[in-house]
C-alpha cells in the first residue's frame, strides 16, 4: 500500500476540526501546534491508514488540506 | 493547500472571512471543482447578493459582481442578456433569495433564463448576527424571535419548482461529491438551475437553531435528517428530501425563445 | 418592418419618442424597464426598435429589477438605459447609489410627474429635482440633465451616454411630462454614434468589462483598485468618498452646459431648467417687445372684440425692459462658478419651478448678494409666459 502524503496549510487552517470528525479512517488528531488563526491544528498522525478518499480535501472549508497519493485509487 | 486553489482562488485574500467550520468553504470547493471539471473558468462570471454566502465568489479568480441585498438575480439577468453566449452563476442565501429577493426568484425562474443559482441555506441571517430568516424552522429561538419563530418556514426548492425552474436539486455540505455533480449538471443545463445547499452556521445558528455547536455534528445532523429522493418514492416523516428534485429538459430557455420569435417574424439581430 | 437608421432626417416626434431614438443613436443596446405614466412611450418604442438593431430588451418585474439589470448589462459590455417616473425613480435609488460607487455608466430617464407618492400620474412637475441629486443614501456626485424640448430630449440623451462613459457614472435625464409628451419638429442624426466605452482611468478603480479575461471584481462596499473591500479602514474609506465625488466636481467645466438669451445687457434674469425654460424664453421675448406677428394679429382681433382680459403684455411695448434668460441644461452638479459669472451684472433673479421652490435655494445660496425670487407652481400647470412677465413687471414696479 503506497502511503499518502497529507499537508495542512498552517495559515489556512482555522481549527474547526471537521477533518478530525469526518475522516473514515481517523487519520487526523488534534495537535498542540497552533495555526495562523490561533487555535490548535490537526495533524495527520495516522497517515498510513489513509485510503485517498479525499473527503478531507472536499470538506475542509478553507482548502487547507492537500492529499498526495502515489497509486490511483477509486474515490468511491 | 488544496490543489485547485492556486488556479481558482485569490490566495492573497485568504483567510476567508468565514467563521471556523462554516459550510460556505465547502460549497466554494464544490463549485470550483465543478467549474474545473467542465473547464469553463474563462466563460464564467459570478454574481452574488449580500450575506455570508455571497462572499463565496469574491475569492474567485473570475469576473465577479457583488451586488445589493436580494438583487443578485436581476443583475445576473441583465448580464446574461448582454452576453447570452457566456455563463453566469449566482450565489445567494436564504435571506437574500427568499426574503428580499423572493420576487426576483419568482420571475427569473418563470422566465427559465439560463442561470445557475446556488442557494446556500443556513436557516439564519448569519452576517448580521443571527436573526431569523424565511427558512428558519418554527420555534427556533433567534435574535429576532426570542420567544421562538412563529412563521411557517419557506422551502426554497418547492418555490423554485412551482414557479418554473427547470433544474432543481438540494444537497447538503455533508454530501460534497453529490453537490459537485449537481453543480456540474446545473451549469450544463440550459435553463434556470436552482441548487439548494443546506449548510451549517456554527456561530450564529448553532445551538439555538440546529441544537449543535460543533460544525461536524451539524453536518452529521444533516446527513441523518435528510433522505435522498428518487422518483416516486415516499419520504419518511420528519426528513427533508434531497437529491435531484426536478430536471426538465423540454422547456425552452428564455433567450432561445426570444430569438425564435424574432427570427420567425423576420427580424435579424445586429 | 425595416427601420431606416441610415440617413439623417427631419421629423415630428413626441419627446419620449425622441429620447428613445436618441438612445439607439447613442449606442444603447440594452433596455430594462417597467411601464409607468408618463414614461411608458419610451419602453414601448424601445421594445420594438432595440431588438431590430441587435440590442436586448426586457420588461422586468419592477423598477428595482430594471435598475439592477441595466447595471449588470453594462458590465456585460452593452450600453444600458432605463426610463421611469416618480414612484419608480424612488425605487431605483439603491441601485443608483450602487452604480455610483461601482462607477458603472448607465442612463436613467425620469419623466417627472406630480408627486408625492402616486400623486398626479398624468400631470407634470419638477418636484424630483433634489431627489435626482440626493436620492440615494451616502455621499456621491451625479450628473443630471434637464431637457426642455423634443430636440433636447434627443440630444441630451446622447449627451447623457457620452458623459456617463466619460466619467464612469450614472447620468439622470430629468425630463417631465410636458416635454415627454409634447410633439415638435426634430432633426435626427443618421447612422449610429460611436461613443467609446471602456476602462475607468481617471477614477478610483480601473476595471474592465466582464469576459475580457481581466477578472474584475465589482463591489458595492467601498473598495480599492482590485475591488477588495476597504470599508473597515477609515482613512482609505474617506479618500474613496472624496475621490468619487471629486471625479465629477473637479471636471465641472467639462460637464456644465448653460444657454443664455438676451443676457448681455440684462439687469433681470430668469433662471430656469426643463420645460419651464420654454415659457421663460417666451416671457423674455415679450418683455423685450419681440413680438410674434402671428399671435399679435390674433390678439388684435380679440382685443377689438373683448377689451377685458387681454394680457397686459400684448397691449404695451416693454422693449425697454432689460431681461435675460439663463437656461441651465446640466442642473447637477450645480454650476456655481458659471452662474456667478453669468449673473455678475444682474440685480434681480427670478426662479420659476414646478415645485415648492427647490432649485431656487441653490441659486440663492450662490447669488447671495442678489435679490433672488422663487416662483413655485404646483398642481401640474406649467407657468405661462404672461404669468412670468407679470411677475417681472411687478418686481420692476410697472403697473397695468
Amino acid at each position: 500500500m503506497d502511503m499518502a502524503k497529507i499537508t495542512i496549510d498552517k495559515m489556512g487552517c482555522k481549527g474547526c476540526d471537521i477533518c478530525i470528525a469526518i475522516c473514515p479512517k481517523k487519520v487526523f488528531v488534534k495537535s498542540k501546534k497552533r495555526n495562523g488563526y490561533g487555535s490548535n491544528m490537526p495533524e495527520a498522525q495516522n497517515v498510513k491508514d489513509c485510503i485517498g478518499c479525499r473527503l478531507c480535501e472536499r470538506l475542509c472549508p478553507d482548502g487547507a488540506i492537500d492529499v498526495e497519493v502515489e497509486a490511483i485509487r477509486d474515490e468511491n | 493547500m488544496n490543489k485547485l486553489y492556486e488556479k481558482y482562488i485569490k490566495t492573497d485574500l485568504l483567510p476567508t472571512l468565514f467563521c471556523p467550520g462554516c459550510g460556505n468553504g465547502i460549497v466554494q470547493i464544490a463549485a470550483i471543482k465543478a467549474i474545473d471539471k467542465l473547464g469553463i473558468q474563462d466563460e464564467m462570471a459570478c454574481v452574488s447578493g449580500i450575506g455570508c454566502s455571497s462572499w463565496i465568489p469574491c475569492y474567485f479568480k473570475m469576473d465577479v459582481m457583488h451586488t445589493m441585498h436580494g438583487r443578485a438575480l436581476p443583475f445576473a439577468e441583465g448580464l446574461k442578456l448582454a452576453r447570452p453566449d457566456k455563463k453566469v452563476m449566482v450565489f445567494t442565501g436564504d435571506g437574500d433569495c427568499l426574503a428580499i429577493g423572493g420576487n426576483h426568484l419568482l420571475h427569473a425562474a418563470r422566465r427559465n433564463i439560463d442561470l445557475t443559482v446556488i442557494l446556500i441555506n443556513n436557516y439564519i441571517y448569519g452576517m448580521t448576527g443571527g436573526q431569523k430568516s424565511p427558512s428558519t424552522p418554527e420555534g427556533a429561538v433567534t435574535k429576532t424571535s426570542p420567544y421562538g419563530a412563529a412563521d411557517i418556514p419557506l422551502d426554497g426548492c418547492e418555490l423554485a419548482m412551482a414557479v418554473g425552474a427547470t433544474y432543481v436539486a438540494r444537497w447538503t455540505t455533508a454530501h460534497p461529491i453529490q453537490l459537485e455533480k449537481a453543480i456540474e449538471e446545473g451549469l450544463t443545463h440550459k435553463g434556470f438551475s436552482f441548487i439548494e445547499v443546506l449548510t451549517q452556521c456554527p456561530v450564529q445558528a448553532g445551538q439555538k437553531v440546529y441544537g449543535f455547536k460543533d460544525p461536524a455534528e451539524i453536518m452529521n445532523m444533516y446527513k441523518e435528517t435528510t433522505y435522498v429522493y428518487k422518483e416516486g418514492m415516499e419520504i419518511p416523516k420528519g426528513k427533508t428530501r434531497i437529491g435531484l428534485l426536478k430536471h426538465d429538459e423540454d422547456t425552452t430557455e428564455y433567450i432561445d425563445r426570444i430569438e425564435a420569435r424574432l427570427e420567425s417574424q423576420g427580424i435579424k439581430r445586429g | 418592418m425595416e427601420l431606416n437608421f441610415k440617413d439623417s432626417k427631419q421629423s415630428v416626434l413626441q419627446g419620449n419618442e425622441a429620447c428613445a431614438k436618441g438612445a439607439i443613436y447613442a449606442g444603447c443596446r440594452f433596455f430594462a424597464g417597467y411601464p409607468i405614466t408618463p414614461s411608458t412611450e419610451i419602453i414601448e418604442l424601445l421594445s420594438r426598435d432595440l431588438q431590430q438593431v441587435g440590442g436586448a430588451f426586457i420588461q422586468m418585474e419592477d423598477e428595482i429589477a430594471s435598475a439592477c439589470a441595466i447595471i449588470g448589462a453594462r458590465w456585460g459590455g452593452k450600453k444600458a438605459m432605463t426610463a421611469t417616473s416618480g414612484p419608480g425613480y424612488t425605487l431605483m435609488q439603491e441601485a443608483i447609489g450602487y452604480a455610483a460607487v461601482t462607477e458603472t455608466p448607465v442612463v436613467i430617464v425620469n419623466v417627472q410627474r406630480g408627486g408625492p407618492s402616486t400623486g398626479q400620474p398624468t400631470l407634470s412637475s419638477q418636484q424630483d429635482i433634489y431627489q435626482a441629486r440626493y436620492g440615494s443614501h451616502g455621499d456621491y456626485e451625479i450628473i443630471v440633465l434637464a431637457p426642455s424640448s423634443v430636440q433636447e430630449m434627443y440630444d441630451f440623451t446622447v449627451r447623457a451616454f457620452e458623459l456617463s462613459e466619460q466619467f464612469r457614472t450614472p447620468v439622470i435625464l430629468l425630463a417631465d411630462e410636458v416635454v415627454g409628451h409634447m410633439r415638435e419638429k426634430i432633426t435626427l442624426e443618421g447612422g449610429f454614434k460611436n461613443i467609446p466605452g471602456g476602462r475607468r482611468k481617471q477614477v478610483v478603480s480601473p476595471q474592465a468589462d466582464f469576459y475580457q479575461g481581466e477578472k474584475s471584481l465589482v463591489e458595492g462596499q467601498l473598495h480599492d483598485e482590485s475591488g477588495k473591500r476597504i470599508g473597515h479602514m477609515a482613512k482609505d474609506s474617506g479618500e474613496f468618498i472624496y475621490n468619487i465625488n471629486k471625479k465629477i466636481t473637479d471636471n465641472i467645466d467639462l460637464i456644465t452646459d448653460i444657454e443664455t438669451y438676451f443676457l448681455e445687457d440684462a439687469d433681470i434674469a430668469i433662471v430656469a431648467y426643463g420645460s419651464v425654460a420654454r415659457p421663460a424664453h417666451k416671457a423674455i421675448k415679450l418683455a423685450r417687445g419681440i413680438r410674434d406677428e402671428r399671435i399679435r394679429t390674433k390678439f388684435k382681433f380679440l382685443k377689438t372684440v373683448f377689451r377685458k382680459g387681454v394680457p397686459a403684455a400684448i397691449n404695451t411695448d416693454y422693449s425697454h425692459l432689460k431681461v435675460g434668460l439663463i437656461k441651465i441644461n446640466t442642473v447637477w452638479p450645480f454650476p456655481e462658478d458659471e452662474l456667478k459669472r453669468l449673473a455678475k451684472d444682474i440685480d434681480l433673479v427670478i426662479v420659476p419651478e414646478m415645485n415648492m421652490g427647490k432649485y431656487c435655494r441653490e441659486v440663492e445660496r450662490v447669488l447671495k448678494d442678489k435679490k433672488v425670487i422663487s416662483m413655485p407652481k404646483c398642481g401640474g400647470d406649467i407657468h405661462t409666459p404672461s404669468e412670468l412677465l407679470d411677475r417681472i413687471l411687478k418686481e420692476v414696479g410697472v403697473n397695468e
